[in-house]
């Protein structure tokens, strides 16, 4: 086996002029034209080499590859592979950006007429900066040629998608294509897409040397090259009555894509769905936009756009309550997305409609109005938050995925075969589960096929919070269609008497859901989960150091399938989001990651972590596995906002995060 | 270089400088110590050496010559390392895994009855990206109260 390095751009913006190879016997060099397909990584749009031809848009940007049998080899290597540029004007600014990757607008009502009809606008302009997600394993692959064949062993969520940019760059047929996916050590979005580029840059160098190529990046390349979360700059516009009641929403979300397209399009759909909160206004308007920067392409991160657009939000609507002088609580109240009430895109919700009683569970466990009192005027603040978060691809995006489980009856009971893969979220679990409990038989007769492509269908990426919900529930449908098949015989009676036999389903959207793609207006979503953080911590007032103290998270979820494992996910969550919150900077120098090394981009520690009270509430989702909706990113929507909240509580007046303490030096009121 | 490896006397011929994460992943084979910073920041590839949790990527091959070296290997056969993993299953405190090892073996010194400070204290130096670590934290409390018992239970 040979090891493969990566040589990258060291310019933001520039044309390349000259490659310079200078190595010994026993190196294998690729560029692109070593590429047999197209030279683009295929997800939405072709805009993203593979490899760097004639210019380069960011820092870090692949030019070249070289593989060697021994890794130690390949240390230093860019001394003797060198690219010459000719540099151009970099701009990192996002509304300075003349490359627009997605423009959507969402009009509900008339919103001069709600302005119009105000006693009062509030204005305000949020920001959040790039997250790096951290999964503790590195972005790591092995690509194995074969006769015209190529299969990829890797660390990613999502198998299909690796497996069709690899059909585009080889141009071989899907059948000649295998994509298996290994234990995975974490993606919270970071291994969506970005493993594509990978397993592409890996098969390259395979195909060329005719032997097997592993490439694992390092923590340093992984921060600098990889995909990070969408910074934004968010505006809020909004009138209301004197006592409270929201008459008018104008929000204008601007997102940073970074250089290329990758996923900003969906991000930003995401971003602006859920711009406005989970409340009510009959008069909204919602313009986003997400623009091309010279930095590292952004893309998924956990929230995918939600937790940008919530803590602005979220952030404005306790300046509104202080402008108003009424109680945070109450202004929520007042405003809160109920049963019957309509989304910003028009969606009529049903009864799981649960705004309303996770911010009362949460006030009440949090002893909120009380502390609230109480803290005023000290170096302690409280703070909360109320957001929800949309379960599956947006709008019309579950129909186009199509996406497929199977179910394979086994001598001893039954097996799972799905393209989602186990992160660390539990889906092995949680889909033996549901299919135990549809199918009658106990959790240990259900067996979980490893990812491969060539054995599991394509049951769309392993993300947006679809694994229990739209997975899981197609799932639900196998076992229970299995059941039918086996009448009153247990699986071990029918399979010796009959054979194995799978079962498949395929997504089939609830009787009613409706989306106009046009307009982004109707159901954009099948569900939403919804939620409510109280985030109470101290500030220490000469280093200006935040220390979270407790934090309170109550979640409705519908249905709790593994309630441990969805515990781990709300806490893991809420983890995260304080992180993005405090302490989770990237700092950018000309187009490059300045601080990329565990040890000054800093995630919460042990020693960090605040107790975290965690409540499940369930309002079953009629079209959810068992009522399931889902629940993997709505944890990191809210912390942000309720930490902003709880600082704004005792004295410090933040609009932008992370609320690093030089940023409370300037933030005091 | 010789030195004792879960137990068992070891000579493995390598550079000096090599790092012991890779001596123990390439040229012994026990891939259950991790990297995931390489810089002594995430202690995913903590092992035991002479019995202190260490971070096996800052440590130098030379440097464990004639010393006690403990793998997650080496501590899921013994009683404490046992408890540790049956706990961290009961309780959720692994996620994605890859931090695993290292929470064990940095929670593997810690005594009988710790109090959740001391095992913050254990455990800062490994990072977690899934879990938060109020799950490691119940998993480890649970693994300690265990031993606590056992002690107990020989004692009498």
């Amino acid at each position: 086996m040979l090891y493969g390095a990566t040589i990258r751009s060291t310019i933001p913006c520039g044309k390349i002029t000259r490659r310079r190879i200078d190595l010994p016997a026993g190196f294998i060099v690729a560029d692109h034209r070593d590429i047999p397909g197209k030279n683009y990584v295929a997800l939405i749009e072709p805009d993203q080499p593979c490899l760097a031809e004639e210019h380069v848009r960011h820092v870090a940007e692949p030019v070249l590859l070289v593989a060697h049998h021994d890794k130690h080899g390949l240390i230093g290597i860019e001394r003797h592979v060198t690219v010459d540029y000719a540099a151009a004007t970099p701009n990192y600014d996002p509304e300075k950006s003349d490359l627009c990757f997605k423009r959507i607008a969402i009009d509900k009502g008339e919103i001069d007429r709600g302005l119009r009809n105000a006693d009062v606008v509030i204005e305000g302009e949020y920001r959040t900066g790039h997250q790096e997600q951290l999964y503790i394993e590195t972005n790591g692959v092995i690509a194995v040629p074969g006769d015209g064949q190529m299969t990829v062993y890797g660390s990613l969520q999502c198998p299909y998608y690796v497996h069709k940019a690899l059909v585009v760059l080889l141009n071989l047929s899907p059948d000649k294509v295998r994509v298996i996916q290994t234990e995975t050590g974490g993606g919270f979005g970071g291994k969506e897409e970005y493993p594509s580029m990978l397993a592409c840059h890996a098969a390259i160098l395979a195909r060329k040397a005719g032997r097997p190529v592993k490439m694992i990046y390092d923590r340093v390349e992984d921060l600098i090259a990889t995909t990070k979360r969408h910074p934004s700059i968010v505006r809020h516009r909004t009138g209301l009555t004197r006592d409270g009641k929201l008459m008018a929403v104008d929000i204008d979300v601007v997102m940073d894509g970074g250089a290329y397209a990758t996923l900003s399009a969906v991000v930003l759909s995401r971003g602006v769905i859920h711009a406005a909160g989970p409340y009510r206004c009959d008069h909204v308007r919602i313009r986003g936009r997400a623009m091309m920067t010279h930095t590292p392409p952004n893309g998924a991160f956990r929230g995918f756009g939600a937790p940008q657009t919530q803590f602005a939000v979220e952030a404005h609507m306790d300046r509104i309550a202080e402008q108003l002088g009424i109680d945070p609580v109450r202004l929520r109240e007042i405003n809160a997305l109920k049963p019957g009430d309509t989304t910003a895109t028009g969606q009529h919700l049903g009864d799981d409609a649960s705004a309303l009683p996770v911010l009362r569970e949460a006030v009440k466990r949090s002893h909120f109005t009380k502390k609230r009192r109480q803290l005023k005027g000290t170096n302690r603040g409280i703070g909360l938050s109320l957001f929800f978060h949309g379960s599956g691809f947006t709008g019309g995006g579950e129909v186009k995925l199509a996406s497929k489980a199977s179910l394979e009856l086994t001598a001893t009971g039954a097996r799972i075969l799905v393209a989602s893969t186990e992160i660390g979220q539990g889906t092995r679990t949680m889909h033996a589960q549901i299919v135990a409990d549809a199918l009658g038989i106990p959790f240990d007769a259900v067996d979980v096929h490893e990812v491969d492509t060539e054995f599991v269908p394509d049951s769309g990426p392993t993300v947006a919070s679809r694994t229990c919900m739209i997975v899981g529930k197609l799932l639900e449908r196998c076992a229970r269609d299995m059941k039918k098949r086996l009448g009153r015989q247990t699986p071990a009676q029918y399979f010796r008497a009959h054979g194995p036999f799978t079962v498949t389903a395929q997504y089939e959207p609830p009787p009613g859901l409706r989306w106009d793609d046009e307009r982004y207006a109707g159901d954009a979503y099948g569900s939403y989960a919804w939620s409510c953080n109280v985030v109470e911590l101290e500030v220490d007032p000469v280093t200006f150091e935040v220390t979270p103290i407790n934090i309170t998270a109550v979640a409705e979820i519908g249905k709790a399938i593994h309630p441990m494992m969805a515990i781990g996910q709300i806490e893991g969550g809420t983890a995260q989001g304080i992180g993005f919150a405090l302490t989770e900077e990237v700092v950018m120098q000309d187009g490059r990651m300045a601080n990329a090394q565990l040890t000054n981009y800093i995630i919460p520690t042990p020693l960090d972590a605040a107790p975290i009270d965690v409540a499940i509430l369930e309002r079953p989702y009629l079209h959810g596995p068992f009522g399931a909706k889902g629940v993997g990113e709505m944890p990191i929507d809210g912390p942000a906002p309720a930490v902003i909240n709880a600082l704004r509580h005792c004295g410090y007046d933040v609009r932008s995060i992370p609320a690093t303490p030089e940023r409370l030096l300037t933030a005091r009121r | 270089m010789r030195f004792t490896l879960n137990g068992r006397a070891r000579t493995v011929k390598s550079h000096p400088m090599k790092r012991l994460l890779d001596v123990l992943r390439e040229d012994c084979g026990l891939t259950g110590t991790k990297e995931g910073c390489g810089e002594g920041e995430c202690g995913a590839c903590t092992v035991l050496i002479d019995g202190v949790a260490v971070d096996s990527c800052l440590v130098p091959a030379a440097h464990v010559e004639g010393l006690k070296v403990i793998t997650i290997e080496g501590a899921a056969k013994t009683r404490l390392g046992k408890a540790l993993q049956n706990a961290f299953v009961e309780h959720g405190g692994a996620q994605c895994g890859i931090c695993t090892p290292g929470m064990i073996l940095a929670a593997a010194p810690l005594k009988p009855g710790a109090s959740l400070h001391e095992i913050k204290t254990a455990l800062a130096g490994n990072l977690c990206r899934c879990t938060g670590y109020p799950a490691i934290f119940r998993s480890v409390e649970a693994a300690l109260t265990r031993k606590k018992e056992v002690i107990r239970a020989r004692a009498r």
